[in-house]
């Protein structure tokens, strides 16, 4: 049978017996076959934070090993070797494999959830960038445990990173496992753009989207042309490398400086991409807590963008000392200074929320409570190398590990445990237990300022960035003492946090559909969710569906119990890009080992590229080619014949 | 306790001296804003006006935008001042003195610092490593040349950090007011002995600068004693390849000129104090103290180390 | 209290028709990454000319033959892919098949005189940085170029197959999208390995 040209979509109640029709054709198939060909969004989000924690667990247990061997001077617990291999995988897990996976995966189970929405706009893909992620991380481990983890930072700038003085295959694992983590985020990101534009629920105009969605829309964006920029870098270093080319040696005529442009070309963005949506996070969560709305919505909304926008034009900021014209400088330098007015905007509408509302001191709220202070602590420092000639002082030394791990740690991940707190309800259908909450919070929060906040006096102090050892006159001994016992703390803060979602997610209470009186469409659904997420198409009339009794009398009020039912296959609805009007009625992939296949091809090809192996690279090509076209081999139900042709 | 040495909330010359202030006002800025924020922060929880889940929605969207209005109206007078006061200050040290006093070409290697003093005439010029002499009040002009990686030059009190790049020439400058000795140290990974990789930069009065380049000008006088005669055989054959001592027939240049290494009051880039007994241990196991060197174990006897030592330390 | 109305559409297409559904969006967020990827590699072309040493350019004239009416065939198997797409679209699988082998084989035949010309240059991968980022760049290209001709080859395969009809036919036109993107990016290329040093870049 195939589908008529047009239809219109029949409305009715959210029914028992609709979602029991739902139920049998969304529900991944049961049992390990399921579990590998499952495309439905909530498990792909979960698989996604499941595995950034594990990795942030593995990033933290290298940066305690690192902060053994700094606590005193003159320490030997850690040859050079080690502590460069250890420095440089605990920045390349905790950017790469943790920060940006796991708002992925918080946006990947939430977005559909608060558009409204059955799915993503490509749940394939969607569950192809989970595999490739998973890939591209135990191709870097794989090196790291054979003793060729990354040994030369994570921004591995060459020549140091070239085969002359790198002869061992480190760089060889971290440039393919870059270029292969490279594809899983740039189709990661391309699936979030199209979702935002197509798949929100009719009446979800561009002014009502959750801050969460402008940021990790934002964030997404803006991976989808900077990826391809570190990607091009390290495979042309790796081509460098292995066939000889000279990009970047300059005894071949190469730039060493074409390196940096390239990387922070896409790395500046990057630092936006792994915090604008977990600002959005907080700028969802924290009003439910303060019982109000965000204040300035708009000015949020349009802040989140204009980060990004001039974020592209600040790149340069982390080349200051590498002798470019003072032009340049000024205007990068400038750049760098004005940057710092969209984040204000979000800080002031934080603190206003607050102010204004009547805050409920839950654990989620003291994470994101928290946040806007690190934040600010981050900002200023960040504002500080802003200015040229400061920054050439501070400029790789620890003032700059100081700042970025209270960008990294303050707004990713005190946000990312509060939005743990906040929807592990609605992931999972048990409550996390607020008691072991505040100690949590408590000891993460007081571990993470005493080991960080003294780190930048160390660095004032003059110590630079990625040495493995010092001599005891430098000043630094006590200080280093100091970061090492609160980063202790720190990291016996988030073992708590593991230790209560382990507990919790076995034996927590119970959760209602709403326990926190939120205002976003996620809590309109049962904890957790069903498989196809809402019956019923919700139509949305507010920024607040789950607030419209409380906050005005005389708008239009969201329907979320009744509307388009679409139960005659698997289907949903997109709507049009700025008002969100329904335009058509799509049917979305059923479970598929396409996406598993391809990810397994590629890894296949990644490792006999990394071994230089040409059968298997032919091989492992060919693979990857078929994988890709049975991917998209058309589906007689959807593509072919019409009746006419028989 | 002390200064320590490669702090840069103090300075010791001009170039430095100009970004000092403007360091402390962008800290001082940062810590009253960061305070600021911890005060808003506490008050508004620990006074928390709600109680349980789930009170009523208090207010519409329009409250409290006089927050961020006057947050922004706030926080523009420092970043403006900044901004002016960093383009000032850029202006002041970005540019190399038009006339310096000296000029040097200084290559870093892993792990150590060529150091070549430039002159007009070239019976002035000459070569030394990790220990830089200038006069007090002279503005010197350094000229940074790629060898292998990048490195980066720093000398905290008198000047912020320029890199090294193979394939370009960087300028950087600097100056000291006061009579002392300067630490300075690569600040740019590199390697495994990135951390001790550091330098010094002595400055004196003019006229006790003079006298150290008159000195560093001279060739090593021939050995004397029978001791230093057999450890300069052993020089010839076991470090000649890499080190120079002009003067003498070694004429390596992938590791420090020895011309005058006993003038010197580090070793090994500033890693150990040029004693006797450090130096024997330095020549011995280079590896022990600093792993990662590329200066190899040359398996040498006691006998051998022993003359070998008789002779560095005629090195003067 | 305003009353709450769901939204009830009329009629509504169901699934992708003619060239508009989901696809296109995803072929386009492909076609904007992908153009981001030749935007850096250009970038590191122009970098490195604009601070290299005089004689860096290894061709300071490169020479157009065969390379311009290469460019030609490339452009217009645009044109005859789109006549493909056209019958597709028109419900003639004669003349859509035709579009399709056409650019095709016009598309192979832009890939082997490429290939020829790389066997005929005077330098190699590892010569230079200008050879390499020459035989990167081009060689990029040459990869999207196979990627477009496996695509053609497949739709080829898919309308013989009688899979397309007026009406449903997006991974067509998703196709020939992305043949059109291949081709535009390559007179980039062209423009700035070929052309630029004549207006006297990096000469």
């Amino acid at each position: 049978m195939t589908p008529a040209a047009l239809r219109v979509p029949a409305i009715d109640d959210d029914t028992p017996e609709l979602r029991a029709r739902l139920h049998a054709i969304w529900a991944t198939t049961p049992g390990w076959k399921g579990w590998f060909t499952t495309v439905d969004h909530k498990e792909i989000g979960i698989r996604y934070i499941v595995t950034a924690f594990v990795l942030l667990a593995l990033g933290g247990v290298e940066a305690l090993a690192i902060r053994l061997q700094l606590a005193g001077p003159d320490l030997r617990l850690m040859t050079p070797e080690q502590f460069n291999i250890f420095f440089s995988m605990h920045g390349m897990t905790m950017i790469f494999l943790y920060s940006s996976p796991v708002l992925s995966g918080f946006s990947n189970y939430l977005w559909p959830l608060l558009l409204g929405a059955r799915d993503m706009a490509f749940p394939r893909l969607n569950a192809f960038s989970y595999w490739v992620y998973l890939a591209a991380a135990l191709f870097l481990y794989t090196g790291f445990l054979t003793g060729n983890g990354p040994n030369d930072g994570w921004f591995n700038y060459v020549p140091y990173a070239e085969r002359q003085y790198n002869p061992g295959l480190n760089q060889d694992f971290y440039a393919l496992g870059m270029v292969l983590l490279g594809i899983s985020t740039a189709v990661g990101a391309a699936n979030f753009v199209v979702t935002a534009f197509k798949m929100r629920a009719p009446g979800m105009s561009i002014d009502r989207l959750p801050i969460l969605i402008w940021g990790t829309l934002t964030a997404s964006v803006a991976n989808l042309v900077v990826v391809p920029a570190v990607s091009l870098a390290f495979f042309l270093l790796w081509l460098d490398r292995q066939f000889g080319t000279s990009f970047f040696r300059p005894a071949g005529g190469g730039q060493p400086l074409l390196w940096q442009h390239l990387f922070w070309l896409f790395g500046h963005p990057w630092v936006y991409a792994i915090v604008l949506p977990a600002m959005g996070m907080v700028s969802d969560g924290l009003p439910v807590f303060c019982r109000r709305p965000l204040v300035g919505y708009s000015l949020v909304a349009l802040s989140t963008v204009a980060t990004m926008i001039l974020g592209f034009g600040v790149w340069v900021h982390h080349m200051f000392a590498t002798g470019l014209p003072g032009l340049s400088l000024s205007f990068f330098s400038g750049a760098s200074i004005v940057i710092t007015v969209p984040s204000a905007v979000a800080v002031f509408a934080w603190l206003a929320t607050i102010w204004t509302g009547r805050p409920v001191r839950s654990t989620a709220f003291l994470f994101f409570a928290a946040m806007i202070l690190l934040f600010v602590i981050g900002g200023v420092s960040g504002f500080m190398t802003a200015s040229v000639p400061v920054d050439w002082q501070l400029t790789d030394t620890y003032f700059v590990v100081a700042h970025l791990h209270y960008v990294l740690i303050g707004i990713n991940v005190f946000p990312v445990v509060g939005a743990t707190y906040f929807w592990f309800p609605k992931l999972t259908g048990r409550m996390m237990d607020e008691r072991l909450g505040r100690w949590n919070f408590w000891t993460m929060f007081l571990g993470f300022n005493l080991g960080f906040l003294p780190m930048h006096l160390i660095g004032l102090f003059g110590m630079p960035r990625r040495v493995w050892t010092y001599p005891a006159e430098m000043g630094w001994s006590a200080l280093n003492m100091i970061t090492t016992i609160g980063s202790f703390a720190f990291a016996i803060g988030v073992l708590l946090f593991f230790v209560n979602v382990a507990k919790s997610w076995r034996a927590g209470a119970l959760a209602p559909a709403d326990p926190w009186g939120g205002s976003t469409l996620e809590w309109a659904l049962p904890s957790p969710p069903a498989p196809y997420n809402f019956a019923v198409i919700p139509t949305i009339a507010s920024r607040h569906p789950l607030w419209e009794e409380a906050l005005d009398e005389n708008t239009p009020r969201s329907t979320i119990t009744r509307g388009m039912m679409l139960d005659t296959g698997k289907e949903t609805v997109t709507t049009t890009p700025l008002d969100a009007i329904p335009d058509r009625i799509v049917e979305m992939p059923c479970d598929s080992w396409a996406p598993l296949l391809l990810a397994v091809a590629l890894g296949i090809l990644f490792v006999a590229l990394l071994l230089k192996l040409w059968l298997a690279i032919a091989l492992g090509a060919l693979l990857v080619l078929g994988a890709l076209i049975l991917w998209l081999w058309p589906q007689r139900r959807l593509l072919e014949r019409e009746p006419a042709h028989g | 306790m002390s200064a320590p040495p490669l702090g840069y909330l103090t300075s010791a010359g001009e170039r430095a001296a100009a970004i000092v202030p403007l360091t402390w006002f962008v800290l001082a800025v940062s810590v009253i804003v960061g305070m600021v924020v911890a005060v808003l922060l506490l008050a508004a929880i620990v006074h928390p006006r709600g109680r349980a889940l789930p009170t009523a929605i208090v207010a519409g969207d329009d409250h409290g935008l006089a927050w961020i209005k006057w947050g922004l109206v706030l926080s523009a007078l420092p970043l403006i001042v900044t901004l002016v006061w960093t383009m000032a200050a850029l202006g002041r040290v970005a540019g190399p003195p038009r006339s310096p006093a000296l000029v040097l070409d200084v290559t870093p290697r892993q792990y150590w610092w060529e150091v070549r003093y430039d002159a007009r005439d070239p019976a002035d010029r000459f070569v030394t490593a990790n220990e830089i002499h200038i006069a007090t009040g002279a503005r010197v002009l350094v000229r940074l040349h790629g060898g292998d990686v990048i490195h980066s030059f720093w000398v905290p009190q008198l000047s912020g950090k320029t890199d090294a790049i193979p394939g370009q020439t960087n300028l950087t400058w600097l100056a000291a007011d006061v009579p002392g000795r300067y630490r300075g140290q690569c600040a740019e990974f590199c390697g495994l002995e990135h951390a001790k990789m550091a330098f010094e930069v002595v400055a004196e009065p003019p006229a006790a600068f003079e006298r150290w380049r008159r000195a560093q000008l001279q060739t090593a006088p021939p050995p004397s004693s029978d001791a230093a005669q057999r450890g300069a055989r052993v020089f010839q054959s076991h470090c000649a390849s890499c080190h120079a001592v002009r003067g003498a027939r070694a004429a390596g240049s992938t590791a420090p000129d020895l011309t005058h290494l006993m003038s010197r009051r580090l070793i090994a880039a500033g890693t150990l104090p040029n004693t006797r007994g450090s130096l024997a241990g330095w020549v011995r196991a280079p590896q022990t103290s600093k792993p990662g060197a590329l200066m190899p174990d040359q398996q040498l006897t006691g006998q051998q180390l022993g003359d070998m030592l008789a002779y560095l330390v005629t090195l003067k | 209290m305003a009353d709450a109305m769901p939204a009830a559409p009329g009629p509504l297409p169901v699934g992708p028709v003619g060239r508009r559904g989901l696809g296109q969006w995803g072929v386009g967020a492909l076609i904007a990454s992908e153009a981001a990827l030749f935007a850096y590699l250009l970038f590191a072309y122009f970098y490195a000319a604009a601070s290299a040493r005089p004689g860096w350019l290894l061709e300071p004239a490169p020479k157009l033959w065969p390379a311009l009416p290469n460019t030609l065939l490339l452009l217009s198997s645009s044109l005859v892919a789109w006549i493909g797409e056209k019958g597709v679209e028109r419900g003639r699988r004669a003349e859509a098949l035709t579009g399709l082998i056409g650019a095709f084989v016009m598309g192979a035949g832009f890939a082997a005189v490429q290939v020829y010309e790389w066997s005929i240059k005077p330098y190699r991968l590892g010569t230079s940085s200008y050879a390499a980022l020459y035989f990167t760049t081009t060689g990029f290209h040459m990869a999207h170029v196979v990627a477009g001709l496996v695509i053609l080859a497949m739709l080829a395969l898919w309308v013989a197959l009688d899979f397309f009809s007026p009406r449903r036919r997006i991974v067509v036109s998703a196709g020939v999208l992305y043949w059109h993107f291949v081709d535009a990016v390559w007179l980039l290329v062209f423009a700035t390995y070929y052309l630029t040093p004549y207006l006297g870049f990096a000469r």
